[in-house]
């Protein structure tokens, strides 16, 4: 018993290994390997606009990107690998001096707080309106519930984002002004705060994250209505549950003993599976909303072709969705048995 | 005698797809609701083309009885933007998940009917590119490359392929153990004969399912990363909605509809596909039916 999970744990960490792997591979080679390489393109821009030498500009880069760039591809290659498993990655190219991690820890809190607590919301309230939905099947709301959450389930999030911008920042409503001034659906905080645990700056951190926050709740409840609705009314059907009922046993029993825990399981891991996407979040929300997370300085990083930067944030990005769906698989193999003993493979 | 079976049995998935969404309230509206968008596409050009000159005296205007959606920041009708704007989008879209679905089916049933050491690389391979993340992989390369439109159309048709070959290799390994794919391997039948006439013809609806869901992401990243400047504007809804928003709309109530017009539009087409796959869906898995 003890073993298996073990094996099976051990297995699902290679695959994580190979998938980071994979990914550190393909963007050295992506950058290093390109027609239009930027490293090149970096060296010859410093040759034209400050008139150094090749060598002096070439030395220049390679202190930029820690890499050697006399050595072989595969030193080069193996010296990539090496720093990017402590975690260096070197300096930005924007702001020369400040190292790629420094900045993502800078951006990364924020991120964190907006897609963090929309998840969190969209998911208790999203289980609670699904498990009524399935309950009480015959009852008026539940069309209405069902009809609103496949609505918003299928609407892409930035046009969620703009249809609350315009709701909260730009509609007059009855003469009044807009429900929350413009200004405040764009940045993180407003001027004039001096960031740290102090009143003022706490209450525009929330009057500025409040409607990404709602944007990113409104994107997922759907799916967690769906789920929830589907999961707790597939067990209601089951056959387990039908004999527990014609046993006589109590409705809130058979919830809890019955139900509950069959019915969390696709629930659970796919929350598990969610919480990967913290990190990223979503590029365009957090454009739309000038909001000073991981997405968008991939944005800025991207259009400033911060090499050293992009590689870093996809990375993180990457890093965080393949942990979570290790999570996912692991929580899986501990909630349902099966799993582990079939060794996680699919047969049809 | 082949082809009339073949074609006999391809009728008899359409015809039974056909009459289930038809039954089917929410397939229905989403048909009706994909057709007068492409109606729109197709033939609204001829009656309202676009305004090709600026006209200055009628910059950001309201709505009115001569421009029903009002004007943009060139002054230029916004109704005919929005009737010129969805063609490319859903030729784009038809073009990646055409592309995709292709991939998929090739893949996906090869993968399931081989089996071996090749299956299990597969699987493997596709769970580890599930886990990049896409839209920013995008991003990314669009640092690297020039996209344009087209190419993004396959790009991503080549990048969803994962997803696919998943779903379609599971569905194949349960249509495997009927007995006329059994039949047809017990008589000899070459692989390509039993994917493209045993298996396939009985994975329509399936396969349509998820061709309308591939249009939804195909338009989702044209329109995101159009709006985010990555890729060349050319004339689509997405770029009104990008035009709109950096010419500074939210902040001109009267002008809000040059943004909300393609918004709207946008999510109606995205709609319109979702619904389409859930009542194919269902014609496709009875045990979803109430």
């Amino acid at each position: 018993m003890q073993k298996d999970m073990l094996v099976f744990a051990a297995k699902k960490l290679m695959k994580v290994v190979f998938t980071v792997w994979v990914v550190t591979t393909l963007i050295f080679f992506l950058i290093r390997l390109m027609p239009s390489n930027p490293i090149e393109r970096y060296i010859q821009n410093l040759v034209v606009q400050y008139g150094m030498t090749y060598e002096e500009a070439s030395s220049r880069a390679s202190s930029l990107f820690a890499l050697d760039l006399e050595a072989s591809l595969f030193v080069q290659y193996i010296d990539y690998l090496s720093s990017a498993v402590r975690l260096d990655f070197g300096t930005s190219f924007l702001s020369p001096g400040v190292q790629v991690t420094q900045i993502i820890a800078a951006r990364l809190p924020w991120t964190l707080f907006t897609v963090g607590m929309g998840l969190v919301l969209s998911f208790i309230i999203g289980i609670v309106l699904g498990a009524l939905a399935a309950y009480r099947r015959e009852s008026w709301y539940e069309p209405l519930i069902s009809g609103t959450s496949s609505f918003l389930s299928a609407v892409p999030d930035f046009l969620i984002a703009i249809f609350l911008i315009l709701l909260f920042g730009v509609f007059t409503w009855g003469g009044r002004g807009s429900i929350i001034p413009i200004f405040q659906l764009r940045g993180t905080y407003g001027p004039g705060v001096t960031p740290g645990w102090n009143a003022p700056f706490i209450r525009s951190v929330i009057g500025h994250g409040f409607v990404p926050i709602l944007t990113y709740f409104f994107s997922q409840i759907g799916i967690w209505v769906l789920l929830m609705k589907g999961s707790t009314s597939g067990c209601l059907n089951s056959d387990y549950a039908q004999i527990a009922r014609a046993r006589g046993l109590r409705p809130a029993k058979i919830l809890k003993s019955y139900i509950g825990r069959n019915a969390m399981l696709p629930i659970a891991t796919e929350f598990a599976m969610r919480l990967g996407f913290i990190i990223g979040g979503s590029l365009i929300i957090e454009q739309l909303f000038v909001y000073q997370g991981l997405g968008l300085e991939l944005l800025n990083a991207t259009s400033n072709r911060d090499y050293p930067l992009m590689q870093a944030i996809f990375l993180v990005m990457t890093i965080a969705i393949v942990l979570s769906n290790l999570f996912a698989e692991l929580l899986y193999g501990v909630l349902d048995p099966r799993i582990r003993h079939g060794g996680g493979k699919q047969d049809g | 005698m082949d082809d009339l079976r073949k074609t006999s049995r391809m009728k008899r998935t359409l015809s039974h797809m056909g009459s289930a969404v038809v039954r089917d309230k929410v397939g229905t509206a989403g048909f009706a609701l994909l057709l007068m968008i492409i109606l729109m596409s197709v033939f609204g050009p001829i009656w309202f083309p676009l305004d090709t000159e600026s006209d200055p005296d009628k910059l950001l205007h309201p709505p009115s009885s001569e421009h029903i959606l009002g004007t943009d920041h060139l002054g230029r009708d916004i109704w005919a933007q929005i009737v010129s704007g969805g063609r490319e989008l859903l030729v784009l879209a038809l073009l990646t998940a055409s592309i995709a679905v292709a991939i998929g089916i090739v893949l996906g049933s090869f993968s399931a009917l081989v089996r071996g050491k090749f299956d299990e690389i597969m699987v493997f391979l596709a769970d580890v590119w599930l886990t990049i993340p896409r839209f920013p992989l995008l991003v990314v390369l669009s640092g690297f490359f020039r996209l344009d439109s087209v190419t993004l159309a396959v790009v991503l048709a080549v990048l969803s392929w994962a997803g696919l070959f998943r779903t379609i290799r599971a569905e194949v390994l349960s249509l495997k153990k009927r007995d006329y794919i059994e039949a047809a391997f017990m008589l000899d039948l070459p692989m390509m004969h039993v994917i493209f006439r045993e298996i396939l013809p009985n994975m329509m609806g399936f396969i349509a399912a998820n061709f309308t869901l591939l249009m939804r992401a195909a338009i989702y990243a044209q329109v995101g990363l159009v709006f985010l400047g990555l890729l060349p504007l050319d004339q689509n809804w997405g770029v009104m909605i990008n035009v709109a928003w950096n010419q500074g709309v939210i902040y001109n109530p009267n002008a809000i509809w040059f943004l909300l017009a393609p918004t709207i539009v946008i999510c109606l087409l995205i709609l319109s596909l979702v619904w389409i796959s859930r009542s194919l869906e269902e014609v496709f898995n009875p045990s979803l039916r109430k």
